[in-house]
Parts: C-alpha cells; sequence; structure tokens
C-alpha cells in the first residue's frame, strides 16, 4: 500500500546521494592536495588574499582564468578588504596576497612574513559626491582641503569603515586635515565593499573616497560625479606578494611564486594595461612592473 | 521597474539556455544543501527520537539547547567553522576551508538543531496511549520507534523543509567558509551578493528568482511525498 511513497523517498534520497558523488567527484582535490603536500611538491591549489576592487572591478575575472591556463594551479580568490587580507597572510591562511595599502604591507615585509613583494599596477582614489555639490568641493586641488569643507558644510560622507585599504587612505587623509571623523548623522560607515558603499552613497546623496576602477565599474548605477581627483598622494598603489612559507606549515610556495611572477609578466602588465577600455573607454589599471614606487604620478 | 523586468528576462534567458555558468552554480548550490540536509536529518532524527522518548538528568538542558540551536546566525556558525577549518586552526591540516565540504559542515550544523527540535516535538505529541497500545502488543523497541516515525511523517517531512530552507537561504556561512570561489563554491546567495556589489542588479534579480525555483521544486517534491496518503 505504501510503496509509492517508498519509491519516492527512495528516489529522493538516491539524488541526494548522486549529487553527494558528483560533488565528491568535482572536486577530488582536498585529499589529492594532501598527498602531494606530503611529498612538498606542487600542490593544486593556492589561495590569494585580496581587495573587492580587484573583484568588483571585473579584473580577476580577465586575470585569474589566464593564470590558471598557464599554470595549471587553481586559485582560490578570497575578496575581502586590504586589512583582512593582510591578516590572513599574517597568520599564513594564504599563499599569496594582492593588495593596496603600502604603509601596512611594510610592516608585513618587514616581519619576513611577506615576501617577494612586488609592485603590480596603480589606478588612483577620486571623491565623488552629488552633482549639486552642496560642500563646494569641485575643483579643489587637495583631497584634505575637499574633506574639511565636506565636514565644515555637514555633508554626508559615507565612509567603508572596513580597516581596507580605501578605508585606511580616507582615514590618512582625514588626519592631514587635522579632522577626526566622528560617526553620525553626517559620517556613516558601511563596513561593508567598495561596490555595496558606492550603492549606498548613491542611495543616500552622500560624498564618499572610492577607487576609479570600481567607481567606473560601477557608473552605470550611478548618478554620483567625480569632483575631487589627481593630487599624487590620491594614487592608489597595488602590490603582490607571497607569504613566506618558512614562517608557517601548508604554503603552496611554488604556486604563490608562479602567481607573483605571473603578476608582473609582460604579457599579464598587457592585459592589465588594455582591461576596461572596451567597456569604459579608458583603462582602469595603470601597469607599473620595474618601476619605483616614487616615481609614480609624475 | 525596469530592473525587475530586465531581472525576469535575464532569469528566462539563463533558464532557457541552461547558460553553463549559472548550471554549475545550481547543480552547486543543490549538492552544499541537499547534502547538508541529508546529514542533518541522519543525525537529527535519531538525536531527536532519543531526546523524545527518553528521560534522564540534563535532558531539559540539551532541548533547550536544540531550541536555540534552531536560531543560531549563520555567520556565527560561519566564523567558528572557519576559525576550526583555517590553515592556522586545529583542523588546518585538513586543507578543506573554502571547498564545497567545509560549506556542507557549516550548513549542517545550521540545519541540525533545526531538524533534532522538530522531530522531539512532533514525537513528543504523539498521544502517550499509543506507545503503551504497541508495548502492549508485543512491540520490541525497534519496531515501536519505526512506528512512531511513520506515524509523525507530516511532523518529520515538515523538519526536513525547515533544515533545507534555513540552508539553501543562508549566505553568511557560506561565504566565510566558502569565500564564493568562481566554479568551486559559488552558491546562488553568495553569487547574488556579489552581483549586487559588483551592480549588476539585472543579474543579482535573475540569480534570485533561479534561487527560489530551485527551493521550490525541492520543497515541492517534498510536500508530494509529505502528503501523499500511502502510509497508514
Amino acid at each position: 500500500m505504501f510503496s509509492k511513497t517508498k519509491w519516492l523517498v527512495l528516489t529522493v534520497a538516491f539524488l541526494i546521494l548522486l549529487s553527494l558523488v558528483g560533488c565528491a567527484n568535482k572536486n577530488p582535490k582536498p585529499a589529492e592536495e594532501e598527498n602531494k603536500a606530503a611529498e612538498g611538491n606542487k600542490t593544486a591549489d593556492i589561495i590569494l588574499a585580496t581587495t573587492t576592487s580587484t573583484q568588483d572591478s571585473g579584473l580577476l575575472d580577465v586575470l585569474i582564468p589566464e593564470f590558471e591556463k598557464q599554470s595549471g594551479y587553481k586559485v582560490k580568490t578570497i575578496a575581502v578588504g586590504t586589512g583582512a587580507a593582510l591578516a590572513m597572510g599574517e597568520k599564513g591562511d594564504a599563499d599569496v596576497l594582492l593588495v593596496h595599502a603600502p604603509a601596512d604591507e611594510k610592516k608585513l615585509v618587514d616581519s619576513g612574513i611577506g615576501i617577494n613583494y612586488q609592485l603590480v599596477m596603480h589606478n588612483d582614489f577620486i571623491i565623488i559626491g552629488p552633482k549639486d555639490d552642496p560642500a563646494k568641493i569641485s575643483g579643489l586641488k587637495t583631497a584634505s582641503e575637499a574633506l574639511k569643507k565636506i565636514a565644515e558644510s555637514g555633508s554626508m560622507f559615507i565612509s567603508r569603515g572596513d580597516n581596507s585599504g580605501t578605508h585606511k587612505k580616507e582615514l590618512r587623509i582625514w588626519k592631514s586635515a587635522g579632522i577626526t571623523p566622528k560617526v553620525g548623522a553626517t559620517y556613516q560607515e558601511t563596513g561593508q565593499g567598495m561596490g555595496q558603499t558606492l550603492n549606498i552613497a548613491e542611495q543616500k546623496s552622500g560624498y564618499t573616497l572610492t577607487d576609479r576602477a570600481t567607481y567606473l565599474a560601477q557608473k552605470k548605477n550611478l548618478s554620483l560625479v567625480i569632483l575631487v581627483e589627481g593630487e599624487k598622494s590620491l594614487l592608489n598603489i597595488y602590490h603582490v606578494m607571497q607569504v613566506n612559507p618558512e614562517k608557517f606549515a601548508n604554503i603552496n610556495a611554488r604556486g604563490a611564486q608562479a602567481f607573483v611572477e605571473f603578476m608582473v609578466s609582460p604579457d599579464t602588465q598587457k592585459m592589465i594595461s588594455t582591461f576596461g577600455v572596451d567597456k569604459y573607454g579608458q583603462p582602469l589599471f595603470t601597469p607599473d612592473e620595474g618601476k619605483n614606487e616614487a616615481d609614480l604620478g609624475k | 521597474m525596469e530592473l525587475i523586468w530586465d531581472g525576469l528576462v535575464k532569469a528566462i534567458i539563463e533558464l532557457v539556455t541552461l547558460d553553463p555558468g549559472i548550471t554549475e552554480v545550481a547543480l552547486l548550490t543543490l549538492q552544499v544543501s541537499g547534502a547538508a540536509t541529508l546529514i542533518s536529518v541522519l543525525i537529527g532524527i535519531p538525536l531527536g527520537s532519543v531526546l523524545a522518548l527518553s528521560q534522564f538528568p540534563g535532558r531539559n538542558f540539551l532541548v533547550s539547547i536544540s531550541n536555540f540551536g534552531m536560531g543560531l546566525p549563520p555567520v556565527v556558525v560561519g566564523l567558528w567553522v572557519s576559525i576550526f577549518l583555517w590553515r592556522s586552526g586545529p583542523l588546518g591540516f585538513l586543507n578543506i576551508i573554502y571547498t564545497p565540504y567545509a560549506m556542507i559542515i557549516a550548513q549542517a550544523v545550521i540545519a541540525s538543531p533545526i531538524v533534532i527540535s522538530f522531530t522531539l516535538a512532533v514525537i513528543q505529541q504523539i498521544n502517550p496511549q499509543l506507545r503503551l497500545q504497541l508495548t502492549a502488543l508485543g512491540a520490541n523497541r525497534t519496531q515501536m520507534v519505526w512506528t512512531l516515525l511513520k506515524e509523525t511523517k507530516l511532523g518529520l517531512l515538515a523538519a526536513v523543509m525547515a533544515g533545507f530552507g534555513g540552508v539553501i537561504s543562508e549566505v553568511g556561512a557560506s561565504m566565510m567558509v566558502g569565500g564564493n570561489i568562481k566554479g568551486m563554491t559559488r552558491v546562488f546567495t553568495t553569487a547574488t551578493v556579489m552581483e549586487v556589489s559588483k551592480g549588476n542588479f539585472d543579474i543579482a534579480i535573475a540569480l534570485s528568482i533561479l534561487l527560489m525555483l530551485l527551493a521550490y521544486s525541492v520543497t515541492a517534491i517534498l510536500t508530494a511525498i509529505q502528503q501523499g496518503r500511502n502510509i497508514r
């Protein structure tokens, strides 16, 4: 009498089992990886800790598949703020870092955790805000002047507030303006990635500091316009580094080294220089391999 | 309104053309949440039955823990599972952080208390006379539990559906332990969050519609089993 139900139950159980098997088949890596790691050989995966801007701008969607094709490694990209990415490196939870907060990166390099530290590319930060520009910052020469005026006029400023590279840069500008921003009605922290923060700034008609790449990638949804740009201190510089395998177990040093080499190779640098041109009419990043960081923006 | 329309159109196109990227995401979503639900059922129904049918010191405390666990925030589970599975964590040697296995573990932790508590409630609700009667009829312990489980089919399937619904819809844990890696740990919820932060609202809407379709399809099958009038 209950054979029909039995069948249904069996079918469902079978389907779930099947999907489990599929799951196991598709990702046979962990076991394989362990064996290989035990032999100290090339492992299949590398963990890349990076910033939200490289993911939200779409750059990684272009570079990662190319790297995987060339090197045979599978990249696990974890897109978090630069603060979190550096912390992952510090604990040995990532193999390689692509980040943009030079001052904090130097601490990691000095401590011997970050090695093979290379300049990859830059773009710049811009201050955007509503078209009618209530704080009258349009065309100001320096970012600190602009933030001062925003604060004085009581206009809304949306901060990342997530310890990311962009957030660190913003805090540095506030400092040079001699202002300590306090979270309140006109200074709000989103605690989220750049893309999401742009959405929030848009909805609240606020000012914000953003990297140019994410802004251009999101521009189709934004009425906010660029108001301050071009100052040298607004450069947004990206470095790549690998995590020192001597400091932690389980680091995929070869994979990390391959990724660093890939990022500064001539072909990749060329891809970076043309990325975004077809969509936005201008490149989103400028490749900088072999340049001196101090010379950028000259 | 135009945005919703764009999203709808995109969802239909992706569904009809079986876009490979989307199919991959859909399959992974089903695999991860299906496996997690299966594990939580295997853990939850026996544990729930034991809790319902036995008396021992500390039982009420365990029951309250399980009931509390039904509301366990996915981000909290995600954080704790991450801490254990990170390379620097105690289980780091397993090397399963940022894999579907890590997501299954986290989701099973989320779903298990739901299944335990539902099972407990429906079995306890059975008229105690029935147990007495079964014992009088000479049923042994296994036969009795089996009969009680059949008797509570409606409630148990509700437990399965609640567990499945809980995990297929969560994003916090999947994002943290899975990392939203393309082609590997990207499921519908994490993909939706990412597309929103990329500003691709139409794709995000399409993903949300496809997620709801998937969740509904699975629930509809389970409902068909639940409402089947074949067991007496």
